[in-house]
C-alpha cells in the first residue's frame, strides 16, 4: 500500500450561494495509497461528498490540485474528465441510480458502451461483474424487480465492470437495513482485499466505517482527524 | 448503433405517451402523403406537359370552339413543326359516375405530336382504318377491364348525334401507355372525322389546336405569330405553351399548392409542439439518469446525441408508418380517381421530402431538451435527485 493512487494538495472548493460565498473545503491535503479502503465520516455539509466529487473528476477545485494516478484532474477539460471517469473510477450512490428501463445486465453494460467492445464481449464482461456481486441469476431482472440490496449490488457491478482502480461510494448503505448493509460492506471489503480496488466511502454510519482500513473525519472543510480503523 | 438499445428503451419508457405522440406524427405524415399526391395531380399535369408544344384556344374561353379552317393557316406559320387538334367530348361510360376524358382527334397527327404515348404501330394502323375505332389509356383499360376488340358505349353529355342519339359506340383498337410516371393515360381517343360527321351541331370546329414547335424556334415568338394571324377575327386566339396551359387549367380549381402547403404547415407546426413537449417531459423526468450517464463517462455531446436520436426515432417511426399507409392509400385513390383526377401520385421526391421533414422535425422538437441534457450539471442533478 505504499504507492500513492490519489493526491489532493491544498485543495479548496468554494461555492457561490446567492450573494454568499461558501467555502466547503479549505486547503485540504490528502494522500490515498493504492489498495486502501478509507471511510470518510462527518456531519452533513462538512464537504464529504464534495471531496468525493473532486476525486471522481465530477467537480474541480477552486484552488489546489487533484491528481489520481497520472491524471491531474484539476487541469483536465470536461471531455477529458469524461473519458478518464469511464476507465478509471467507479461510482456507487446511496440510491443506486440504476436506469429503470434497463435490465440488470444492461445497466451493468452501460459503461462498456463507451469502449470498443462488441455486444457479445460487453455481455460477457457484464455477466462476470454480476457473478462477482452474486447476482448472475438476476441478469434479466429490471430494477423494480429487485430488492434494495440487490439494486445496490447491480450498481456495484456497474461500478467495477470497466475494471477501474478507484471506487467512490457515497453513502452506499444509507438506504439499506442493517443486515443488507453488512452484505454490501462485506462485498466492498472483498473487492478491496481480493480485487485490489482502492475504495473511498463516505458514510454517516460508524459501523459501516469499521469495514474500512481507516476512517477520516471531515469537518468544516478540513480533514481534521484521522485514526486507525 | 451501440446506443440504439438505450435509445429504444428510453423512447418507450412511457408507452402511452410515446404511442400518442407517434400517432400524431403518423396522422401528420399520412396527411402529407395524401395531400402531396393530390397536389401532384394538379401540378403533375404541368410537369408532364411539354414546353415544346403550344396550345391554341379561343381568346375568350376554352369552351368556345375554333374553326377547322385555322389548321392550315397555323401549319403554314414559320416555326411550326406539325399541328393537330382535339375537342372535349365529355361523355361517360356505363354510369354517369364513371367519367374519363374522351377526345376526338386525328390519329396519326395526334400520336406524332405526343411521342411520349406508346401505342403499337399495328394498333395505330387498325385505329386509323376503323372510323368507329378508338384507343384507350392503360389506366382506363386496367380500371374498367376493357381490352382490345371490345366495343364500348360512351354516353354523350354535350355532343348528341345528328339522329338525336346520345350513345356513341367505339371499337377499342389499341391501348396506349406512357413511360413518364407523371403522365396520365386515363383518357380515350377516337376519330375526329367520325365525330364531326355524326354530331348534331358544331360541325367544322375543334376545341383547341396543338402545335409542335420546330427545334430552335422561340416558343413565345411563335405563339405571338400564331395569335396575330387571327387578331380582329370572330375567333381570336390565345396561344401558350402546353405547360402554361396546364397551369392555367389547374388554377381554375384554386391555388392547390398553396392550400396544401398551408394545411401541412399547420399540421407540422402542431406536431412540433406535441413532440417537443413529449421530449421536454421525457428529459425532465430523468435528470438524475442523465447525470448518472455523465458520471459513468458519457460525454456531453453523446448525451445530446442520445436525446436528439430519441426525438428523431419517434418522428421516424410515426412518419414512416404514416408515409407507408399513405403510399398504399394513394395507390387505391389513384385508381379510383383516375378518371376525375388523373396523375394522383406519391412521387419519390415527395417521399424524400417527407424523410427530410422527419429528421428536421425530430431535431427541432428535440434540440432544446437535448441541449438541456447536454448542459446538465452532474453535481446539481445528483444533489436534486
Amino acid at each position: 500500500m505504499s504507492e500513492i493512487l490519489a493526491q489532493l494538495t491544498g485543495v479548496s472548493r468554494t461555492y457561490q450561494k446567492g450573494k454568499e460565498r461558501v467555502e466547503v473545503l479549505h486547503n485540504l491535503d490528502l494522500e490515498v495509497p493504492a489498495g486502501d479502503f478509507i471511510a470518510i465520516m462527518g456531519p452533513s455539509g462538512s464537504g464529504k461528498t464534495t471531496l468525493l466529487n473532486l476525486m471522481g473528476g465530477l467537480d474541480r477545485p477552486t484552488s489546489g490540485a487533484v491528481q489520481v494516478g497520472d491524471a491531474v484532474l484539476s487541469s483536465m477539460s470536461n471531455s477529458q474528465l469524461s473519458h478518464w471517469r469511464s476507465t478509471n473510477v467507479g461510482f456507487i450512490f446511496q440510491f443506486y441510480n440504476l436506469l429503470p428501463v434497463l435490465s440488470a445486465q444492461k445497466n451493468v453494460e452501460l459503461p462498456l458502451l463507451l469502449t470498443n467492445f462488441n455486444a457479445k464481449e460487453r455481455a460477457r464482461r457484464a455477466g462476470i461483474a454480476l457473478d462477482i456481486v452474486g447476482l448472475g441469476d438476476r441478469a434479466k431482472h429490471y430494477p423494480r424487480e429487485l430488492s434494495g440490496g440487490q439494486e445496490q449490488r447491480v450498481a456495484i457491478a456497474r461500478a467495477i465492470v470497466s475494471d477501474p482502480t478507484l471506487l467512490l461510494c457515497d453513502e452506499p448503505t444509507g438506504d439499506l437495513d442493517r443486515e443488507t448493509a453488512v452484505e454490501i460492506l462485506t462485498l466492498l471489503q472483498t473487492l478491496n482485499r481480493e480485487h485490489g480496488k482502492t475504495i473511498i466511502m463516505v458514510t454517516h454510519d460508524a459501523q459501516a466505517a469499521e469495514f474500512a482500513n481507516r476512517t477520516m473525519i471531515c469537518d468544516k472543510g478540513t480533514l481534521e482527524h484521522q485514526e486507525a480503523a | 448503433m451501440k446506443y440504439f438499445g438505450l435509445i429504444w428503451k428510453n423512447v418507450w419508457r412511457k408507452k402511452v405517451r410515446t404511442s400518442l405522440t407517434i400517432l400524431s406524427v403518423f396522422v401528420a405524415f399520412l396527411l402529407f402523403a395524401l395531400l402531396s399526391a393530390i397536389g401532384y395531380a394538379f401540378k403533375g399535369g404541368q410537369d408532364a406537359a411539354s414546353a415544346e408544344r403550344l396550345i391554341t384556344i379561343d381568346k375568350v374561353s376554352l369552351i368556345n370552339p375554333l374553326p377547322m379552317a385555322y389548321k392550315n393557316r397555323i401549319a403554314s406559320t414559320p416555326g411550326v413543326n406539325g399541328v393537330t387538334h382535339a375537342t372535349w367530348f365529355g361523355g361517360y361510360y356505363q354510369d354517369p359516375r364513371v367519367q374519363f376524358p374522351q377526345f376526338p382527334v386525328d390519329p396519326f397527327e395526334y400520336m406524332s405530336l405526343y411521342p411520349e404515348l406508346n401505342l403499337a404501330e399495328e394498333q395505330l394502323d387498325a385505329w386509323a382504318k376503323n372510323r368507329t375505332g378508338a384507343v384507350i389509356g392503360q389506366e382506363i383499360a386496367e380500371q374498367y377491364g376493357i381490352g382490345v376488340g371490345d366495343r364500348i358505349p360512351i354516353q354523350a353529355t354535350i355532343w348528341t348525334k345528328a339522329d338525336g342519339g346520345r350513345t356513341w359506340e367505339f371499337d377499342v383498337e389499341g391501348i396506349f401507355s406512357t413511360d413518364d410516371p407523371r403522365g396520365s393515360t386515363a383518357f380515350l381517343l377516337f376519330h375526329y372525322d367520325y365525330f364531326d360527321e355524326a354530331r348534331a351541331f358544331g360541325k367544322g370546329s375543334v376545341g383547341w389546336y396543338i402545335i409542335g414547335v420546330e427545334p430552335g424556334q422561340d416558343a413565345a415568338q411563335l405563339a405571338k405569330a400564331v395569335d396575330i394571324q387571327f387578331a380582329n377575327s370572330p375567333n381570336e386566339t390565345k396561344t401558350s405553351t402546353e405547360q402554361a396551359f396546364a397551369a392555367s387549367f389547374a388554377k381554375q380549381f384554386g391555388n392547390i399548392a398553396m392550400i396544401v402547403t398551408l394545411i401541412l404547415g399547420a399540421v407540422f407546426f402542431t406536431l412540433l409542439l406535441v413532440s417537443g413537449n413529449t421530449m421536454s417531459q421525457s428529459v425532465r423526468e430523468r435528470i438524475s439518469e442523465l447525470a448518472v450517464l455523465k458520471t459513468l463517462g458519457f460525454e456531453d455531446r453523446t448525451v445530446l446525441g442520445i436525446v436528439l436520436s430519441e426525438s428523431i426515432l419517434i418522428m421516424s417511426i410515426g412518419g414512416l408508418l404514416g408515409l407507408g399507409l399513405g403510399w398504399l392509400l394513394v395507390q387505391g385513390i389513384a385508381q379510383q380517381m383516375a378518371a376525375f383526377l388523373p396523375g394522383v401520385f406519391l412521387s419519390p421526391q415527395a417521399m424524400l421530402v417527407a424523410v427530410g421533414i422527419m429528421i428536421g422535425a425530430g431535431i427541432v422538437a428535440g434540440i432544446f431538451p437535448a441541449l438541456k441534457a447536454m448542459r446538465l450539471s452532474i453535481i446539481e442533478a445528483l444533489a436534486r435527485a
